[in-house]
């Protein structure tokens, strides 16, 4: 009668529940569980590697376009990288505006309310983000894009021409923005309200107005939630597919030019786009960029939880 | 007299300028946040408004019922809410037992040991992986043991589930952790094995949070259109067998109708319109009602 091996339990659970059959069985499905999700994640890298291989191995004159792989894949990985760029550099400042808004300034009795909003805009399907941005979006940009074009058009990105229908890298990455922008303001909502109440309130003691309390406790404070938030908001525009496949009207050409018709594509709308009509080497060809976008985002994120991490230590 | 408060120089001097201009700047800052706010806001309604009166007019009795009819157009999308309901219901029946099981290790078994901290990590990893990459893991899986053409409802399955498991385990490890330690000890004090108290106290305990997680989860991959695109195909037709044949969901079916619409284009604008305002229905009461059981049946901890 003596119980079942005790190394390493704590006391309290040596002593409490006694290991059973039944206790053998369930505790083995829980740790089968775990690894079968780690085994998930391994085999997602795997596979894609073992369906890339015949791509990586082939001449270019196989590959669609003609191109080499590496050829074929930079162009798309500088329009993912620019769209979510793009994407990024306006959500942020709105997020860490929303996030503010909800925490320190609303009143409270409204705050759930204004969070579920917020929340809504997460929950909305990409492909409708999709719609919306080239039906309602795309054709009320137009005008401005012809703004940019004239008043700003000696800049890079305004050169123009602008499209006529609104399907450009501008709108693109203004959708994505809305679409991370609940991340973004999520994870920096989260950190604004811990701020140590110590800290603000002796900030208002000290005669401080309500912005120079934020400006002077709550953004320091917040400072890394910002930088983390913005990171998973931008592994998330980087993978995003829909929105990306509807709107913009692609050519595959390099270019800064954020308002015209020619526009570089993302790896992730071009798989949605050519996937379906593809066979043979053209589709280890698209898992090969959809290795490469795996591995970007992978990036991103592992900096992202490193960061989210460390403050969690301080 | 409560104007004339004086500022201590030391705080008055950082803060740049006078009473009266650090008063303003906090006005105008606080209008800047405001104004962010209520224009982040503005694409959620516009977005809502277009979807609502778009989608309302395509949305009647043919839509729900019927079925694509060639290369005319027209007819509905059954096949695609049926396949809705298939790929979700399959996902979930892969995703939930995976999911809380896994968070059932991470808060009841794991301790500090090292497999915990690795799954936790991956975890957070896996939240991140783009829905396309999903759908093209599941496709190199399926492909490399049935050969490249197939397609099939299991493999869009297998794709969502890579998306949804991730977020089971956060929010079932989120419940379970607050379930209080006292029911536990409790429970170990009337001789009762471990396994038993997880399953008679802790799960019933949290068991209104679990259901609402699922929910909020169901609600994340109902809508997915991408992983679906590379796994399941576009098809016209009624399929009910996730293990034969090609399946479609409606988010997918929106894409193709706007994508390839029939001779009468406005048509199937209509209805791709209408298969997003369904989404957008299915996602929103999901939401509403996983709040509504959560703040209903969940059990007061004190």
């Amino acid at each position: 009668m003596e119980p079942a091996d005790a190394t390493g339990v704590s006391p309290l659970a040596a002593a409490g529940p006694r290991r059973r059959f039944g206790d053998r069985v369930f505790s083995n499905l829980a740790v089968a569980a775990g690894v079968t999700i780690l085994g998930l994640l391994g085999g997602v890298a795997l596979f894609l590697l073992i369906e890339s291989l015949p791509a990586v191995g082939a001449s270019p004159a196989q590959l669609p376009g003609g191109k080499s792989l590496v050829d074929y894949i930079a162009p798309l990985a500088f329009g993912t990288v620019l769209a979510a760029t793009i994407a990024v550099l306006i959500a942020v400042p709105l997020a860490v505006a929303v996030a503010l808004f909800i925490s320190h300034i609303a009143p409270r009795r409204v705050v759930l309310v204004l969070g579920f909003l917020v929340d809504l805009l997460a929950a909305i399907p990409s492909i409708v983000y999709g719609l919306w941005g080239i039906f309602v979006l795309g054709p009320a940009a137009v005008p401005v894009l012809e703004w940019l074009e004239q008043k700003l058009g000696f800049i890079v990105f305004f050169k123009g021409p602008a499209s006529a229908t609104g399907r450009t890298m501008l709108v693109a990455s203004l959708v994505l923005a809305v679409m991370i922008l609940p991340i973004v303001s999520a994870v920096c909502r989260e950190v604004f309200s811990q701020t140590p109440r110590k800290l603000q309130e002796g900030a208002l003691a000290l005669g401080a107005t309500r912005w120079e309390m934020i400006r002077m406790t709550v953004l320091p404070f917040g400072k890394s939630s910002i930088i983390s938030g913005s990171m998973l908001g931008l592994g998330r525009a980087l993978g995003e597919t829909m929105a990306v496949t509807i709107i913009l009207s692609v050519s595959g050409i390099v270019t800064f030019n954020l308002i015209s018709q020619a526009n570089p594509s993302t790896i992730a709308a071009n798989i949605a786009l050519d996937f379906p009509e593809s066979s043979g080497l053209a589709v280890n060809t698209l898992i090969a960029s959809g290795l490469v976008l795996f591995a970007i985002t992978l990036v991103t994120n592992l900096a992202a939880r490193a960061i989210i991490s460390r403050q969690n230590i301080q | 007299m409560q104007t004339s408060v004086d500022i201590p120089p030391l705080l008055a001097a950082p803060a740049g300028g006078s009473l009266w201009r650090r008063k303003l700047v906090n006005r105008v800052m606080t209008g800047l946040v405001v104004l962010a706010f209520v224009l982040a806001l503005i694409p959620l309604f516009s977005l809502l408004y277009q979807v609502v009166s778009r989608g309302l007019p395509g949305l009647d009795w043919e839509f729900l019922t019927g079925t694509p009819r060639g290369v005319v157009g027209g007819g509905g999308a059954a096949h695609a809410i049926v396949g809705t309901v298939v790929i979700t219901a399959v996902t979930s029946i892969i995703s939930v037992p995976i999911g809380i099981m896994a968070a059932i290790y991470l808060t009841e078994y794991g301790g500090k040991g090292r497999l915990r901290r690795w799954l936790t990590f991956f975890v957070d990893v896996m939240t991140g992986i783009p829905s396309i990459v999903a759908g093209l893991f599941a496709f190199a899986l399926f492909a490399i043991f049935l050969g490249p053409g197939i397609r099939l409802g299991l493999m869009g399955s297998v794709a969502l589930s890579v998306l949804m498991i991730p977020i089971v385990i956060r929010s079932s490890e989120e419940v379970l952790k607050i379930v209080p330690n006292h029911l536990r000890e409790a429970s170990y004090a009337l001789g009762t094995p471990k396994w038993r108290t997880i399953v008679k106290v802790v799960l019933p305990t949290a068991f209104a949070g679990l259901v609402t997680g699922v929910m909020i989860a169901v609600a994340r991959i109902v809508g997915e259109t991408a992983p679906l695109l590379v796994t399941t195909g576009i098809v016209d037709s009624i399929n009910t067998n996730p293990f034969q044949g090609r399946m479609q969901n409606l988010a997918v079916y929106a894409y193709s109708e706007y994508r390839t619409p029939g001779v009468m284009k406005q048509a199937s604008y209509d209805r791709a319109w209408a298969a997003a305002l369904t989404l957008i229905a299915i996602v929103m009461i999901l939401n509403l009602v996983a709040r509504l059981v959560y703040r209903r049946y969940r059990t007061e901890i004190r």
